[in-house]
């Protein structure tokens, strides 16, 4: 029997090679993204653990600020330092003083930092990582040495444009905002790279300079344990000796809480990408099962003839099954190597979007990947082999002497009924998720929207024959003859063509729930938009890191601006139910209250000095009312008791807590701005007040003056980008589907040679025949196309449906959708052009004669 | 139409092959199935080939029925010579001055019978003559299974739809390639009483290759093949002499292969 097998593979190699790819590009593709996510999270652990030191002096708390963006005003002193080093548990104690919201220009002026990762300054001091090893390696030219000098990291150089001994325009915090340095160097963390963010070394008095105002000392200690120090005991050693406000932690620590924060990120992606791969993987499952029905459906006198020869059901199956083994052992070998290929790709596309730098080193197939990319690949190919197999073995012996050979198919009675009640459940369960079963109520719609897609594929031979009615019409009415026939060679077959569409349908439809998503996405951010932009002009960066208040002063001068109000957001701890929760808050100036009218529930929203106004939302969490204290802890540890003034309705715009920026002054908290609000006088000139307002970041690219349209403007093109994204990773599962279409198409072709042979004898031209086959493959791409949009709309109302309090507005991407059929249809032809070219290429007479 | 003049038209000659041959294959697996055939296939009259199985009668229909290019000679349909024409050319030609009628795979099995009678006009974007259409129909008996497909027809019934859809575009001349093969003999009966009427009644050219004895007794004359040349010929042939002719041309090639 397995020499049969292997000689049925042999023979059938150009059909198998095509459906082998399905399984190579979506295994290729799981692979891809497996690979990418190991080497994403390797480079951050490397960067972690390169770059963190055996324990660290930083100030107490349990808010972060340099991690979220603030600066604070704790320092130590030298002399603290000098204490810590003086520590027998310490070898050395190295001071360092970073701080935020510092832009890089590229050599031609452009931004080079300031739309993705963050960019890191801090002075440039010898220190070593938790495995002994120099933190920072330089690569080229040397360390800054004079107030003038700086290193960057190699990556940051190359993308500025920048070589050792240029003249690099930095954009500071605080003082004068412009400040220009020369390049003497290049850097790498030891780890390898940044993972996109930007190292900026200076020298110690300058780092000071730009982020004390000129005060010596340090924001923060990296400490060197000496010989047979553990971390812990290095780390309460230096507890004992740091100033009031600060506090020792070990490096370990440093590096969990870190990799905490990222390992969120990290997991989004990797879920994001996976669940792309296993759409593509479920779509050439479909494909599979299709071309072995075809396969089998071909084969019919073979296994009557096994079957009179003595083989028995079983072997019948197994020979074909083991068919399904090899093509997915070889499909997903072929798939795991293309994976290294892909991962590179998505690396770049990463690198290019989002300044996410992986490192090809770190995309090496791991074992995990390897046995999963297997693992999936095969059990896949055999799940869908599974159901052709078993009714290969259904055919009687007597078939084989037999001149009418068709594998008798049940009725479709019974796919109706078991895909109506599947119907039923899955509804039932939307239903569910809508009027708020326990649980998430998007799980619960999902479950049901998978139940649908799949009773839809099943049904699709049925509830698809009216559209193929319609295409029947359509193309008869506009090709004659050809189109009428191209009509009934879809509709002859409803399994085939259902499954061959099915495919397609699965791609579309979650193509189009995403678009109806994405577009009321659009659609609730432009009404949050038009409902909340109350300024004429917001000055903010793309990620709404902190600026230099130099700009917002200079504004307040533009002849012609009323208002200028300035907020500074910043990550605070507030006590919920006993345990700290984190949160963020808003210092805003008196103006921001003369713009922004806040509807107030409760109390007022005059507040000066240390009182707050609270988010209904908000509030409730805290059990706060006007009038009740409550304790907020800031960035750099220190706690501030504020007096609840008012309560106000809350928006998607406003931050829960809103204090007076005097507060975050009192913590701290260094003064920059993350947005500025601005309102011009009445009868005052717009355009001339933007262009004046332009003037004065004009050489600062990363921080723009939007008004309403071009904030708007800005939203959707965000949320564009992340649809683009969407629909380029599903792009892969459609052409997965086209593949299937060219398949099954081919195998058509091949088993109509001898009715192709009749219609050309009795006089249909190559060219009639060639539009026959692309019409009979487009109306296979419009069935899909169709039962996919129309299928995904619903399923895309339903989940807007669901989130409707984050999603107010519905909007369906009609426009998109008409796009997409056009595609469809564009892929039809495409998916034709080889199989109809084969069929136009048959010799007549070979067609007719071949018995 | 283009009126290919070919020299030799005679009056009443529908189709004709000069000096024919056809080979197969190269060096020692040559295969001559035509060797210098030359013959005139008269209009107006229903002609047979016969010959033993590898005498080459099938692919002389096949060369004059354009559905193969021979490898020498000439070959005319309807004074139009065959050589020169491209594939465009042949498949107008075959969809309007020929018609056919194979073994079995007769009909597209997605369309019903009315449809399949029409297919060569509707191809050619031509409108039916009804009149013609219903006559043809009323002769094959198949007016109550119109609306018919293949699959809901017995073979008897889808050969006639087949001779049908041979005659309703007028072709010149009809080539039918073993139409019987597959029936039993009340249909073949039918089929071939059919074609016999097409002949007398419509004045039709028809040409049938086929090996049954009793199928070309229906016919006006038969040419004989062997080896790929015509050896004999008769005129209005009854069964004993088609038997005995065919018997001796057995013998030949039989001793033939012998010696």
């Amino acid at each position: 029997m397995f020499r049969l097998t292997w000689r049925n593979l042999l023979a059938r190699k150009v059909r198998l090679l095509m459906s082998t790819l399905a399984i190579v590009l979506g295994i290729g593709f799981l692979a891809g993204v497996m690979t990418f996510s190991t080497g994403l999270n390797a480079t951050f652990d490397n960067i972690v653990y390169g770059s963190t030191s055996d324990a660290v002096v930083r100030p107490a708390g349990d808010v972060q600020g340099t991690s979220s963006g603030v600066s604070t005003d704790q320092v130590v002193t030298p002399a603290d330092v000098d204490k810590l080093a003086a520590l027998p548990e310490v070898e050395s104690a190295v001071g360092s003083v970073d701080g935020v919201g510092s832009y890089l220009l590229t050599k031609s002026g452009r931004a080079l930092t300031g739309t993705g990762a963050p960019t890191l300054a801090f002075n440039y001091a010898p220190s070593e990582n938790m495995a002994g090893e120099q933190i920072l390696e330089l690569n080229q030219g040397r360390w800054p040495e004079q107030a003038d000098q700086i290193t960057l990291d190699t990556s940051t150089a190359e993308r500025g444009g920048y070589t050792v001994g240029d003249t690099v325009t930095m954009f500071v915090p605080t003082g004068d905002p412009r400040q220009t340095f020369t390049l003497v160097g290049t850097a790498d963390f030891n780890g390898g790279g940044t993972a996109g963010a930007s190292l900026v070394l200076l020298t110690t008095p300058e780092a000071q300079k730009i982020f004390l105002d000129g005060e010596d000392a340090f924001t923060s200690v990296s400490l060197t344990g000496a010989d047979g120090v553990s971390q812990t005991q290095l780390a309460t050693a230096a507890d004992t000796v740091v100033p009031e406000g600060f506090t020792a932690v070990t490096g370990d620590k440093v590096a969990q809480e870190t990799q905490e924060q990222i390992g969120q990120f990290l997991d989004v992606i990797s879920y994001f990408l996976v669940t792309f791969a296993v759409i593509a993987i479920v779509v050439g499952a479909f494909i599979i099962f299709n071309t072995f029905s075809i396969l089998v459906s071909q084969r019919v006198r073979e296994s009557a003839l096994l079957r009179a020869l003595g083989a028995s059901k079983g072997q019948v199956t197994r020979s074909v099954l083991v068919e399904a083994f090899i093509m997915g052992v070889i499909g997903s070998g072929i798939g795991v190597l293309l994976g290294l290929g892909v991962a590179r790709v998505v690396a770049w596309v990463f690198r290019t979007l989002f300044g996410l730098d992986v490192s090809g080193e770190v995309l090496t197939l791991t074992p995990w990947t390897v046995v999963a990319g297997f693992a999936v690949g095969v059990v896949v190919t055999m799940v869908a082999g599974f159901v052709p197999a078993w009714r290969a073995a259904k055919v009687p012996p007597v078939a084989a002497m037999r001149d009418d050979l068709v594998v008798q198919e049940k009725g479709m009675a019974r796919r109706l009924a078991l895909g109506a009640v599947a119907m039923v459940v899955g509804t039932a369960l939307v239903v569910l998720g809508l009027v708020g079963a326990p649980g998430t109520d998007a799980i619960w719609i999902g479950a049901g929207a998978v139940i649908w897609v799949v009773t839809t594929a099943v049904l699709a031979p049925v509830i698809g024959y009216p559209v193929l009615v319609v295409c029947r019409a359509v193309f008869g009415a506009v090709f004659r003859t050809p189109g009428r026939l191209a009509g009934e060679n879809a509709l002859r077959n409803p399994r085939r063509t259902g499954a061959t569409a099915s495919a397609l349908m699965i791609g579309l439809a979650v193509v189009s729930a995403v678009g109806v998503l994405a577009s009321s996405l659009s659609a609730t951010q432009d009404a949050i938009v038009d409902d909340q932009f109350k300024s004429d002009f917001l000055v903010q960066t793309p990620t709404f890191q902190g600026f230099n208040p130099e700009f917002g002063d200079q504004m307040q001068d533009v002849p012609g601006v009323d208002l200028v109000s300035r907020q500074q957001g910043t990550p605070v701890s507030v006590e919920v139910d006993g345990s700290p929760d984190q949160t963020f808050a808003s210092g805003v100036d008196p103006a921001f209250f003369q713009i922004y009218d806040l509807t107030m529930l409760d109390g007022t929203d005059q507040i000066s000095g240390d009182q707050a106004v609270l988010s209904d939302s908000r509030a409730a969490d805290l059990g706060a009312r006007p009038g009740d204290t409550i304790d907020v802890q800031f960035p750099g540890g220190r706690t501030i008791p504020l007096e609840v003034r008012g309560v106000f309705e809350g928006t998607p715009t406003t931050s829960g807590l809103t204090v007076p920026l005097s507060v975050l002054e009192q913590a701290g908290i260094k003064r920059s701005d993350s947005q500025l609000s601005i309102t011009i006088d009445p009868g005052a000139d717009r355009a001339a007040v933007k262009k004046d307002l332009e003037a004065v970041v004009k050489d600062l690219p990363v921080l723009a003056v939007q008004d309403k349209v071009e904030f708007k403007e800005l939203i959707s093109g965000q949320v564009n980008l992340l649809l683009g994204m969407i629909y380029g990773l599903l792009g892969l599962a459609v052409v997965i589907a086209v593949i299937g279409i060219v398949n099954t198409l081919g195998l058509s072709v091949l088993e109509r040679t001898r009715e192709i042979g009749l219609l050309r004898a009795v006089g249909l031209s190559r060219r009639k025949l060639r539009w026959m086959i692309t019409l009979e493959s487009v109306a296979i791409a419009v069935l899909g196309a169709v039962l996919g949009m129309a299928l995904g709309l619903v399923i895309g109302v339903v989940l807007r449906e669901s989130l409707k309090d984050d999603l107010t507005e519905l909007s369906l991407p009609l426009g998109n959708l008409a796009l997409f059929l056009v595609v469809a249809v564009i892929f039809g032809v495409l998916a034709a052009i080889v199989p109809a070219i084969r069929a136009s290429r048959m010799k007549v007479l070979d067609a007719i004669a071949t018995e | 139409m283009t009126e290919e003049a070919s020299g030799e038209a005679t009056p009443g000659v529908a189709a004709s092959a000069h000096d024919l041959v056809k080979v197969y294959g190269k060096g020692d697996a040559e295969v001559r199935a035509l060797d210098g055939v030359t013959v005139d296939l008269m209009a107006g009259e229903f002609t047979a080939v016969m010959g033993p199985s590898g005498s080459g009668k099938s692919t002389l229909m096949h060369c004059l029925a354009a559905l193969d290019a021979p490898s020498g000679g000439e070959a005319v349909v309807d004074g139009t010579s065959l050589g020169r024409l491209k594939d465009k050319d042949l498949t107008t030609l075959r969809r309007e001055r020929v018609g056919f009628v194979f073994q079995s795979f007769n009909l597209v099995p997605t369309l019903t019978a009315e449809e399949n009678i029409l297919l060569p006009l509707s191809l050619a974007g031509r409108k039916p003559d009804r009149a013609w259409f219903d006559q043809v129909v009323d002769a094959v008996g198949l007016r109550p299974r119109l609306g018919h497909r293949p699959s809901e027809m017995s073979g008897g019934q889808q050969q006639r739809v087949a001779c049908a859809r041979a005659l309703v575009s007028k072709p010149s001349i009809v080539f039918a390639d073993e139409p019987t093969g597959n029936l039993d003999s009340t249909s073949s009966a039918e089929v071939l009483g059919f074609l016999r009427r097409s002949v007398d009644e419509f004045g039709q050219t028809v040409v049938m290759v086929t090996h049954d004895p009793v199928a070309a007794s229906y016919t006006d004359r038969i040419v004989f093949l062997a080896d790929g040349t015509i050896v004999d010929e008769l005129r209005n042939p009854d069964r004993d002499a088609i038997l005995e002719k065919m018997a001796s041309l057995q013998d030949i090639a039989a001793n033939r292969s012998a010696g």
